[in-house]
């Protein structure tokens, strides 16, 4: 396993962002280092998802530093975090659902590979695109699925493919917005060894409900709370953390969700 | 002086009636959703309607009124046999369908009437003018529809904003399944929508008919109007139609009236009396493209459409 | 595709040859008229299949595609009424002049979407359609008779009429062509990446504004191509020929022979056209079936007939081979 001090692949400071009178994300600190499997937790309104859209660009906080790999990137809109190797996936599965499962991976290759003013060359026998798209759906499992309607696969594929089209363009980090959202305990499993196959070879930020996949994948995980970050550490210290248990996980004992 | 105030009455009426245009088409976008290319045709059925009764019945009034119950007629039950079926499928089916109905009106109404034409006298005690001001004679009939079509602007915005189908015409705007939770039947207020417009568009075309001939396809370019209206306006508000009409109505009636002289000013006679009419009938859509440089989603946006 | 010998591609090859060969038919029957309509057909079709560029494969619901034809028609009418015939000047502006109206007009109506859209085009389109009505040294209202036909280096002779029609033939084929392999281009699924999901493609990077745009110009210049060639066949331009009904009836070419084909207007041309000669045969008031007609495709067969033949296609197909259905 990657040592967690080495040095931070994404850093965010100071970190705030308000909508009205709610506070979603407060002066927060985030380190994610190179080559780990970080993981946000924190119960429902704690502004994960906002904080994924301040990291990726959709959002601009009010205050605050996000450098990436060194950067500072905190003026640049999503799609140049993307060229930059920031890659996201999309909680709400958005995809081009009447072109093939294929089609959709290449065009988030063909997204990084500069402008599309090519009039001529069939971009469907371009290797420089498609090689790209099929070798992220082999990583995704859905190579079988390439010239498939990507309207015609399940929800649990849409997640996949989510996935491929985010690795499509060689990132260096992945934000991922809930990724076994809504999926089968089967789907799961798929999902979650696919997250463990990526692991070694990708920084990965991973916001997530499903506590399983949490502590079974994450080097390090981060606790949320009303925007604020409440602990951060090893899957067994943040479960050894009395104030996490309290405001969190506490909670989810008594469901029972939480017993890793 | 007295011709420019004489234009401007002239460009008010003419905006208010592609207000009763545009207020129907913008009712039935705001509310149905449903793109309506064959509005226009009901504009013309409500002429034909009315220059019939007129004569059957030997009064102008009389025959208004029956035309403008038929209209209302014809348009429900083409809301009940076409319309319905179009909610909820796409702009594209909309305009392919309801490009369908214009064939077949335009068609039924030779069938019907014949290629020719109509004409509908006015009465004698429209036909002359009143002094509205001293030393300023104005038509009688236009002051007339001035008149009425402000009372339905008003009659309308007094059913939108003050009564309960008002309020459930615009909750059905904003929120559709909520009307319909509310146990309100959908299909009968969408009718009763619809068949509203076509009066309106009906009304319109009566009023209109008396000052141009009764002729099939004059749907059509009043239609072209009523859409730079509520392009303009921005889509599904009456009070942007009703502004941007009279901005359009004003514009093309001034526009016809004075550009040429104004053109004459700046070019030589010969070249500002060939271009005049080509340009002057230009003014309205240049109108709309300043709005779309400017605001995209009209001058009184509905919003979230 | 699945295999060579569907419904479709056998339909398509079969109209490809009927048009490759109906020359001969018309002069070894003596039929003429034929020769003539069909001439007509293949320039509208040439309108259509450059509509679908934006219509089916962009999702703009362009409703002013028939101010191209007009444009196109009107700078050849003009050029000859003021005595200039070559071929080579009139064209090069028919196309030019299409093209710079598309660059200005897509360039306001796509700051829009959907029934704005739709809309706006339409009204731009009438707008030109008054402006040509106005010009009362060009005819106004009443056109612009074409004395001679555009004029190229021998033997090449637009006054011949096999002669002609092979030349709309083939700028139609190769105007089919060029659309396959640009929305085969990386430009193309840029293009259709934005009909697909405007939304997501911005998020990944695409300008999409800039892609439609160019996509909208290149659309409305092979329309002005059609128009050169519709003036030319007429030998007279008028108002009429860019009436906004005749942007209708292209769109109903392109949803009825099946949008996003490269062959389907086309096909939705010929079925349209055709269909029209054989109702006005039936009676003087044959737009009181058509209309109708209209309204039963829109309301039950969305495919359009491209639709219909792949349904038929994959029919055959599962018998054959069950595991294509699947």
């Amino acid at each position: 396993m990657i040592a967690p001090d080495r040095q931070p692949m994404l850093q965010a400071e100071g970190l705030a962002k308000r909508f009205g009178g709610i506070v979603a994300t407060d002066n927060l600190a985030l380190s994610v280092a190179a080559g780990e499997l970080h993981a946000v937790i924190g119960p429902n309104g704690a502004g994960k998802t906002t904080l994924i859209a301040q990291l990726s660009g959709q959002l601009r906080p009010d205050s605050g530093r996000i450098r990436f790999a060194g950067d500072d990137i905190i003026a640049l809109p999503p799609y140049k975090r993307s060229r930059l190797g920031l890659a996201r996936s999309f909680q709400i599965t958005s995809l081009f659902l009447d072109l093939s499962v294929l089609d959709n991976v290449a065009l988030a290759v063909q997204a990084h590979a500069g402008h599309s003013f090519h009039f001529w060359r069939n971009a469907r026998l371009d290797s420089a695109l498609r090689q790209p798209a099929r070798a992220a759906l082999e990583r995704a499992g859905l190579l079988n699925r390439a010239d498939w309607p990507a309207a015609s696969l399940s929800h649990g594929e849409h997640r996949l493919l989510e996935l491929a089209m985010a690795l499509a363009g060689k990132p260096r980090m992945l934000l991922l917005d809930e990724p076994m959202a809504g999926l089968g305990p089967e789907e799961s499993a798929r999902m979650v060894g696919m997250l463990r196959a990526l692991k070694s070879e990708l920084t990965i930020l991973l916001v997530e409900h499903d506590m399983e996949a949490v502590f079974a994948l994450a080097d390090r995980i981060t606790v949320l709370v009303y925007g604020r970050v409440i602990a951060t550490g090893r899957p067994d210290e943040i479960r050894a953390n009395a104030q996490v248990r309290e405001a969190y996980l506490g909670e989810a004992d008594k469901e029972g969700a939480v017993h890793v | 002086m007295t011709l420019f105030f004489e234009q401007c009455l002239n460009g008010l009426q003419f905006g208010l009636l592609l207000f009763l245009l545009a207020a129907g088409l913008t009712l039935v976008f705001g509310i149905m959703d449903l793109v309506n290319l064959a509005h226009g045709s009901l504009y013309m059925v409500g002429a034909y309607f009315a220059a019939t009764f007129a004569a059957w019945t030997g009064s102008f009034v009389f025959g208004a009124v029956l035309a403008l119950c038929a209209t209302l007629v014809v348009g429900m039950a083409v809301e009940v046999i076409v319309m319905r079926r179009l909610y909820g499928r796409d702009h594209l089916d909309h305009v392919l369908g309801t490009f369908g109905l214009i064939l077949f009106f335009d068609e039924a109404v030779r069938l019907i009437w014949g290629p020719a034409g109509l004409s509908l006298p006015l009465p004698s005690w429209l036909a002359g003018s009143v002094q509205i001001l001293p030393g300023f004679q104005y038509s009688s009939y236009r002051l007339a529809i001035i008149v009425v079509t402000l009372s339905v602007a008003a009659f309308l915005y007094v059913l939108v904003m003050r009564t309960r189908i008002g309020m459930l015409i615009r909750a059905g705007a904003s929120n559709r399944e909520m009307v319909g939770a509310l146990g309100v039947n959908i299909k009968l207020l969408y009718t009763l929508v619809f068949g509203l417009g076509a009066a309106l568009a009906g009304l319109a075309g009566l009023m209109q008919a008396p000052i141009l001939t009764v002729q099939i396809g004059m749907g059509e370019n009043i239609l072209i109007l009523a859409f730079v209206v509520t392009v303009i306006g921005g889509i599904g508000s009456i009070r942007g139609a009703l502004v941007a009409a009279l901005l359009v109505g004003i514009l093309d009636t001034l526009g016809r009236a004075f550009f040429p002289d104004i053109l004459r000013t700046m070019l030589s006679p010969t070249a500002a009396s060939a271009l005049a009419p080509a340009l002057s009938s230009m003014l309205i859509y240049l109108l709309m493209a300043i709005v779309l440089v400017i605001k995209p989603e009209g001058l009184f946006s509905a919003g979230n459409k | 595709m699945s295999g060579a010998f569907t419904a479709r591609n056998v339909a398509t090859a079969a109209l490809i040859a009927g048009l490759v060969l109906l020359p001969v038919y018309s002069q070894v029957f003596g039929d003429r008229f034929i020769l003539t309509l069909f001439t007509r057909i293949v320039i509208l079709a040439l309108a259509a299949v450059s509509l679908n560029l934006i219509l089916g494969f962009g999702g703009m619901m362009s409703f002013g595609h028939a101010a191209y034809l007009g444009i196109g028609g009107y700078a050849v009418g003009m050029l000859a009424h003021e005595g200039i015939y070559s071929g080579f000047i009139q064209w090069p502006v028919a196309l030019l002049a299409s093209a710079l109206f598309a660059l200005v007009i897509g360039a306001l109506s796509l700051r829009t979407r959907g029934v704005y859209f739709i809309m706006i085009t339409l009204a731009f389109a009438q707008m030109a359609y008054y402006l040509v009505s106005g010009l009362a040294r060009y005819g106004g209202d009443d056109g612009l008779t074409i004395y001679k036909r555009s004029q190229f280096i021998e033997p090449l002779n637009l006054s011949n009429k096999v002669q002609f029609y092979y030349v709309c033939l083939a700028i139609l084929f190769g105007a089919i062509y060029l659309i396959w392999r640009l929305t085969n281009s990386r430009f193309g699924m840029a293009v259709q990446g934005a009909r697909s999901n405007e939304a997501r493609m911005r998020a990944i990077g695409f300008p999409t504004y800039r892609y439609r745009l160019v996509c909208f110009v290149i659309a409305g210049t092979l329309g002005g191509l059609a128009g050169a060639l519709l003036a030319n066949h007429a030998d007279f331009i008028s108002p009429a020929t860019m009436y906004w009904t005749r942007s209708g009836d292209l769109i109903i070419m392109v949803v009825l022979g099946g949008m996003a084909t490269p062959f389907g207007p086309l096909i939705g041309a010929v079925a349209l056209l055709v269909l029209e000669e054989v109702l006005s045969g039936i009676t003087e008031y044959w737009q009181i079936i058509l209309g109708p007609l209209l309204l039963l495709v829109v309301l039950f067969a969305r495919g359009g007939i491209d639709g219909l033949l792949s349904l038929l296609g994959a029919k055959v197909a599962t018998k054959v081979n069950p595991k294509v259905g699947s």
